[in-house]
């Protein structure tokens, strides 16, 4: 059948049917749904799988979310909007927020404008270009929980890498995990380490395709290297630089494994919970204790909420300001 | 095995971050349930986390039980494998025929035992004399009509002691006149004043006032944080707060490292030789200490006995779900496993000790030396620890309310990144809230 299919457009092509021909109608027909529904049919594999593996839990949970469950006695009872309205009101949730959202911006600015000066640079003529381009992509490739690993050692309390540095100068040692602002800054770090190389990479892609010719008549007008860069590449670079920022928007705010490694594998992240994130939080309420999985479920829709607001202001301030460089 | 080894293997979280991406929707495995094989073979699971060391055993067991065999799934550290159980358990599928559970999660279950067989009705009734009382008595239902596991491994208590920094001290290094020298907290304590007072040893006396915690309320009181009825009492129960002062009080006079338990610099710590004494049970010695100290200071650590007398830290259980298909031959695995020789053959491989009285007594376990402790007859220090023992009561949420609440905040006050007061606040409204 998939010949005769495949076939008919061709022959529709050639010889138009005419209504005296049955045959040629039924092969027109035929012809006609190839092209009309065969993408649908292309593509529905991933929605398939979509809707089973992604949709169907995303829907599931806000069920779960109007639940109270007791999963060791295996009870549950409906309870509407309740889970929502005791998160809105547990101060351990907005400090979760409060701290996903510091670390976020704390880790993705710093991390995007470095990888934009990093892609600049291996843009240009340089030796060993290939080499470069692909050493900076290995943090990225390591493995998340030996980051983790390594970089608790680095910023332990009292025999890590950091603090005896800062001692050899006279600095007094930093309390890592007790000072909110310098675990942040630790997890943030972490974050960089792993990121920075990877935005860099696609950033370059994008530098890549920018004609050459644009740089050598702005250099004939005489713009320095400078404003090349703000004037040409950074606005013509623009929708990568969005994609990406709405690409670390989800992860960022999602981040889970660097600060539960940082906390030495406590699921409270910090004493005070300094740096609990939403996602640790969600995972305390839902799989310890008492396995709350409805306040768990709400948390996670309440999360994805954050996630697509925060997502659409970046886009919409992003757009705008690089637009303003444009003019 | 124990809860707080789970914290050891830092790794163990990579599969943690997996577990979230795959956990909410974690699925069971259909081969999980156990199966009638060909020619009346019944197939068993066994399912436990971190290292029961049971390979052996099994081999044994299938020996003396042709008909059966055993299918042993290694679930990774309890904190992977408690949540999936959980979800097993609810899902009525899922679960294996035999699954280990840490002392903490099964005083959990024994509030909600529906889920799991009643051990008597299939014969246990013979073992109880085989079991110290109070391991038995934690399986057991308030009205003693249900018993939903059999003891394995437990943990016992001792005081571990660098020799080389008592001797720079110029205090006794002999474990018995040690033991003589620390019969009571009181006298431990003072000791550790002496210590520092030499000014000769360049190192605390213990390594973070949390440590006293257990050991101490274990032996001074018959309730830690729950009374009987399972409410929270950690608020008024004297001996907690008590404890708590008297800990943060090492704290103040500099007798502890203020090293955090479990952390990164905790472990720096023990290679550095930074503190003098630790108490410790039976898995942490070439579990944890030894490891951690390294082949360098191999010989410089000796056990002496607990001050107070005895005391136990750790331990699990094994229990048949009463999703089974099979347990008869469940509960025949679970017997033998706890049996005098499942106990001996898993102190061989894994050094869990055994919490068989025989087990205890007998010349493989008992007359265990250990060469990285300057040859200290362990077997006999622990066994004694755990016979000496009275059993107190601990309620399902202990081990979560000591590890999650009570522990950091004690350990902020002692970093003095609070108040010893608010951080006692603190934990008891976190505790609260928790057990609320």
């Amino acid at each position: 059948m998939s010949s005769a299919v495949g076939a008919a457009p061709v022959r529709h092509a050639a010889t138009p049917p005419t209504p005296e021909q049955p045959h040629r109608r039924r092969s027109y027909r035929l012809g006609r749904w190839d092209i009309k529904y065969s993408p649908y049919l292309y593509v529905a594999p991933f929605f398939l799988l979509f809707g089973v593996f992604g949709l169907f839990p995303v829907l599931y949970t806000v069920y779960v979310s109007l639940f109270e469950y007791d999963l060791l006695s295996g009870s549950k009872e409906f309870v509407g909007l309740e889970n929502y309205r005791v998160l809105l009101d547990d101060s351990q949730f907005w400090n979760a927020a409060y701290n996903t959202f510091g670390m976020f911006v704390l880790s993705t600015v710093p991390q995007l404008v470095v990888a934009l000066m990093i892609a600049n640079l291996l843009n240009r003529q340089m030796r060993a270009r290939t080499l470069f381009r692909m050493g900076i992509l290995i943090p990225n490739i390591t493995s998340v929980a030996a980051v983790g690993i390594i970089f608790a050692l680095i910023f332990a309390d009292r025999y890590g890498l950091v603090n005896w540095l800062l001692g050899t100068v006279g600095v007094d040692p930093i309390a890592w995990r007790d000072n909110r602002y310098a675990s942040w800054f630790a997890v943030a770090f972490m974050v960089d380490w792993r990121w920075t190389g990877y935005n860099a990479l696609i950033y370059l892609g994008a530098m890549q395709a920018i004609p050459r010719d644009l740089y050598e008549s702005a250099s004939l007008d005489g713009a320095s290297t400078w404003r090349q860069f703000w004037k040409i590449t950074v606005p013509l670079i623009r929708p990568t630089i969005l994609f990406t920022i709405i690409i670390s928007t989800i992860g960022g705010l999602q981040i889970f494994t660097e600060p539960l490694m940082y906390g030495y594998g406590l699921i409270r992240g910090g004493a005070s919970n300094e740096f609990q994130t939403l996602a640790m939080y969600i995972y305390e309420r839902t799989f310890t204790g008492n396995f709350e999985y409805g306040s768990g479920a709400a948390m996670s829709w309440l999360l994805f909420l954050m996630i697509v607001i925060f997502a659409l202001i970046n886009f919409a301030m992003v757009r705008r300001s690089v637009k303003g460089e444009q003019k | 095995m124990s809860v707080i080894r789970r914290r050891l293997r830092t790794v163990a979280v990579a599969a943690l971050a997996a577990g979230v991406a795959l956990g909410s929707t974690a699925c069971s495995k259909s081969d999980n349930e156990g199966s009638s094989g060909e020619g009346g073979e019944v197939k068993l699971v066994l399912q436990t986390f971190s290292n029961f060391g049971y390979d052996q055993a099994i081999k044994d067991f299938e020996a003396a039980n042709p008909t059966i065999k055993v299918e042993h799934q290694k679930m990774g550290e309890l904190r992977d494998f408690q949540p999936k159980l959980v979800q097993w358990l609810a899902a009525g599928s899922g679960a294996g025929d035999v699954v280990g559970l840490e002392e903490g999660v099964l005083l959990g279950y024994v509030q909600n035992h529906d889920k799991f067989a009643n051990l008597l009705e299939l014969g246990a009734t013979e073992l109880k004399s085989s079991f110290p009382e109070w391991k038995w008595n934690n399986a057991l239902t308030p009205d003693g009509q249900k018993l939903i596991g059999l003891g394995t491994d437990v943990g016992g208590l001792a005081m571990c002691y660098r020799k080389d920094l008592f001797q720079q001290a110029g205090l006794p290094t002999d474990r018995e006149e040690v033991s003589k020298r620390i019969s009571t907290w009181q006298d431990y304590i003072a000791l550790g004043k002496e210590f520092k007072a030499s000014g000769k040893a360049k190192a605390a006396w213990l390594d973070s006032a949390t440590s006293l915690m257990q050991p101490y309320v274990m032996q001074n009181s018959e309730t830690f944080f729950f009374d009987k009825e399972n409410k929270f009492i950690g608020e008024t129960n004297p001996v907690v707060k008590q404890t708590w002062d008297m800990g943060l009080q090492m704290a103040t006079d500099g007798l502890t490292a203020k090293a955090q338990r479990w952390s990164a610099d905790w472990d720096a710590a023990f290679k550095n030789s930074a503190f003098a004494t630790l108490p410790c049970p039976a898995w942490m010695t070439e579990g944890v200490i030894a490891p951690k100290s390294g082949p360098g200071n191999s010989g410089k650590w000796d056990i002496a006995k607990i001050p107070g007398g005895g005391g136990n830290w750790g331990g699990s259980y094994l229990a048949v779900p009463a999703q089974t298909k099979h347990p008869k031959e469940a509960y025949l695995l679970a017997k033998y496993l706890t049996s005098k020789e499942g106990h001996l053959a898993a102190f061989k491989e894994a050094g869990a000790m055994p919490s068989d009285i025989a087990g205890i007594e007998d010349p493989a376990f008992k007359d265990k030396k250990s060469d990285y402790f300057s040859g200290a007859p362990t077997g006999q220090i622990f066994g004694e620890s755990v016979k000496n023992m009275k059993p107190v009561f601990l309620g399902a949420k202990h081990q979560q309310i000591w590890e999650t609440v009570v522990e950091p905040q004690m350990q902020a006050a002692e970093r003095g990144q609070l108040s010893s007061d608010a951080a006692w606040k603190k934990a008891m409204a976190e505790a609260k809230k928790l057990t609320s």
